[in-house]
């Protein structure tokens, strides 16, 4: 029996950012009952523990069901939630670090590449930040302000970081953003209204409002499951292409594998807040480890009508508890089959959370199944 | 079952009359479903297929109305009926409708199995008592333990939510169900679980269904018959192998090789350019011409429907003999 290798986030030359057991808890209200009987506060435990290394011009995958917490993760390392606990470490341009001094503030270097501690930076200074990690939204119906023209939309990010001194200067930079895009000629869409726009072209003004500070570090989340089927390729291409022309990383958030598949080249999937399974795309698709995953697989259909004639069996039983009252031992323990055929290892996976062990070079499972053999 | 046409749809025009103009959301849409038969409808957001459903069941909401066509249902036009004599003859007892997002469908403050016996009640003049003992069954066969009953909806899940709207449909035992993008919102594991539902009461009640949906995968899990609508027209119908196997029609072919697809080669992904058409101002001709590869002088002018083989309609100039 070899010796099992547990994954650790371990930066190297190539890191661009790791996170390391974060968690993101949202406390739940108490009631009046609950404080005067001293109950103790509970939680939602939307990322709980979480820990992955992405590498320079990745596209990372974070996927799962509603509620497994990707997206609080997604928003959690860009600081849009206050993470609860645990590192994310980022590899800053030298110009951040400098923008930060400038505002008396020295962030805490954590490795020897120079990455910096983002969790732990004051939520006043984070305006540094934006100008190198950005998000895409979901939703272009909802993220767009309905009352301002595209042209306001793609300005206030640059009027807020004052670049382009000048308005002059100003159209222009946002005249490139459209381009870029592809949102030509540009002089036709600057002065519409989102209203005036399609959902493919709305989209693409949520992408041009990300890059137009220029950063390198981009959370997509679920870019394209809003939009129509046919139009959706279109999206991802053009993503695709400004990653490569402007050395962009991504972490990619989507529910759909089968979209995944085309984009990301690491994939993590997550369960109830934390990752159960994690590798490289083609390997955690063709090769599921995880019964998780296998199921997940499993639904999704396909295409083809000659799957007509029979049920889709998805080896799943139940549904998805509530993540206050988080199963013990294997979060996924109530709703897994490979425990009801593997009974023996109902000790450890009611009682003891199963670590990320390595079951092939780079491909990481956390599940008892393959950590006790 | 041989073949015996359960509903026949002949140029349906639905119209939206607002203030910037008539909307042509169903455009002389012609199509039959046979009693058993699945029949999916595929098209993008805005394409006319919820209307169509909505059509068929008579619940068109103003400002929309159906302006010309017949719809046969059992051999009778059903558009010839009173409001009054649809409602009681064919709404819910000859036609039942899953609405999308059952989420929001179910009335929040009553429990579900009081909705459910609410539409027995009424239909059948039964007691409340009388209409239960069909609520439990009912629940059963869309897999809910019958004490669900007295659960009020925010006390089910997304899924079971969905299985007591499908049990709802079920309540008067119609020959037809229209399932209104009835896993949207859901889970990939809890669609799976949705579809093989429908798949098996389908199977056991040998109802017939018609599914909508814009996505094609859903599509090709369970439906006998596809039809392609695109701008409020059908522009092809066929069976599942002619539409999935052999595409004729070019946004169905776009349609096809745009789906992501999880298992086999990973193959570059097709988009159509553009985008449909206002339907307020439809562009003269075949619609999806502005966005077509293969346009050419014909296209100005609107395209026949050809059979091309047996049980396979295109409505493109491509493929008409001269």
């Amino acid at each position: 029996m070899s010796e099992l290798k547990v994954f650790e986030p371990t930066p190297d030359q190539d890191t661009i950012l790791y996170v390391k057991d974060l968690r993101t808890w949202f406390p739940v209200r108490r009631s009046l009952t609950d404080i005067i009987m001293r109950r103790p506060r509970r939680y939602v435990r939307a990322v709980d523990g979480v820990s992955f290394t992405i590498k320079f011009g990745d596209v990372f995958g974070l996927a799962g069901e509603s509620g497994c917490g990707k997206t609080t993760t997604g928003k959690t390392i860009l600081r849009l939630y206050e993470p609860t606990g645990g590192l994310i470490a980022y590899r800053p341009r030298e110009i951040l670090i400098e923008q930060f001094k400038e505002k008396g503030y020295e962030p805490k270097v954590v490795d020897q590449y120079g990455s910096i501690d983002i969790g732990k930076i004051p939520a006043k200074l984070l305006k540094p930040l934006r100008r190198e990690m950005q998000m895409i939204f979901q939703d272009p119906y909802g993220s767009l302000n309905p009352r301002i023209t595209i042209y306001e939309i793609l300005e206030e990010p640059l009027l807020i970081h004052k670049i382009g001194s000048t308005r002059e200067e100003r159209y222009d930079i946002i005249a490139k953003a459209l381009e870029t895009v592809k949102l030509t000629p540009p002089e036709d869409f600057m002065f519409r209204y989102p209203h005036m726009l399609s959902g493919g072209q709305r989209q693409r003004v949520v992408i041009a409002r990300a890059l137009i500070l220029n950063p390198r570090f981009i959370v997509a989340d679920e870019p394209v499951s809003m939009l129509d089927v046919s139009i959706r390729a279109e999206i991802l291409e053009l993503m695709m292409e400004l990653k490569k022309k402007m050395n962009l990383t991504y972490i990619f958030i989507s529910h759909d594998l089968a979209v995944s598949r085309y984009i990301t080249n690491k994939l993590a999937i997550m369960y109830l807040g934390k990752i159960v399974e994690m590798g490289e795309t083609g390997r955690v698709i063709e090769n599921p480890f995880h019964p998780y995953t296998k199921a997940l697989i499993e639904a999704i259909p396909e295409p083809d009508p000659k799957n007509r004639a029979k049920l889709r069996q998805v080896p799943i039983k139940g549904e998805v508890p509530s993540a206050i009252n988080i199963p013990p031992g294997c979060r996924f323990n109530p709703r897994c089959v490979a425990l009801d055929s593997n009974p023996n290892l109902k000790p450890y996976c009611t009682r003891k959370e199963p670590p990320l062990i390595e079951v092939e070079p780079g491909h990481y499972v956390a599940c008892w199944l393959y950590a006790k053999k | 079952m041989a073949n015996e046409v359960l509903l026949d749809v002949r140029n349906l025009k639905t119209y939206f009359y607002t203030t910037k103009g008539v909307v042509k959301a169903v455009d002389n849409v012609s199509v039959k479903l046979n009693k058993g038969e699945v029949l999916g409808l595929a098209g993008e957001s805005g394409c006319g297929k919820s209307t169509l459903a909505y059509s068929i069941i008579r619940l068109v909401p103003p400002p929309g109305r159906i302006v010309s066509g017949e719809i046969y249902f059992n051999g009778e036009n059903i558009l010839k009926y009173s409001d009054e004599e649809f409602r009681r003859k064919i709404r819910w007892k000859g036609i039942s409708m899953v609405f999308q997002g059952a989420m929001n469908a179910l009335n929040p403050v009553y429990t579900v199995g009081d909705q459910i016996a609410e539409v027995i009640m009424l239909h059948e003049g039964l007691t409340k008592k009388e209409a239960y003992t069909r609520v439990y069954k009912l629940l059963a066969l869309v897999g809910i333990d019958p004490r669900r009953a007295y659960s009020y909806p925010h006390e089910l899940s997304g899924g079971m939510k969905q299985r007591v709207m499908i049990a709802m449909a079920l309540a008067l035992n119609p020959p037809l169900v229209i399932a209104d993008e009835p896993t949207t919102a859901l889970d990939v594991v809890v669609q799976a679980q949705i579809m093989n539902l429908l798949k098996r009461l389908q199977r056991e009640l040998k109802i017939s269904i018609i599914l909508i949906t814009h996505d094609l995968s859903l599509i090709a899990e369970i439906a006998d018959k596809v039809a392609i609508m695109y701008a409020g027209k059908i522009v092809e119908y066929g069976t599942a192998e002619q539409i999935f196997y052999n595409p004729k029609h070019p946004y169905t072919q776009g349609l096809l090789s745009s789906i992501p697809r999880l298992r086999g080669e990973l193959k570059k992904l097709e988009w159509i350019p553009g985008v449909p058409p206002d339907l307020i101002k439809p562009p003269p001709g075949c619609r999806f011409a502005p966005r077509c590869k293969f346009r050419f002088e014909k296209c100005d002018s609107e395209p026949p429907v050809t059979e091309i083989e047996p049980g396979h309609y295109v409505a493109c100039w491509l493929h008409v003999k001269s």
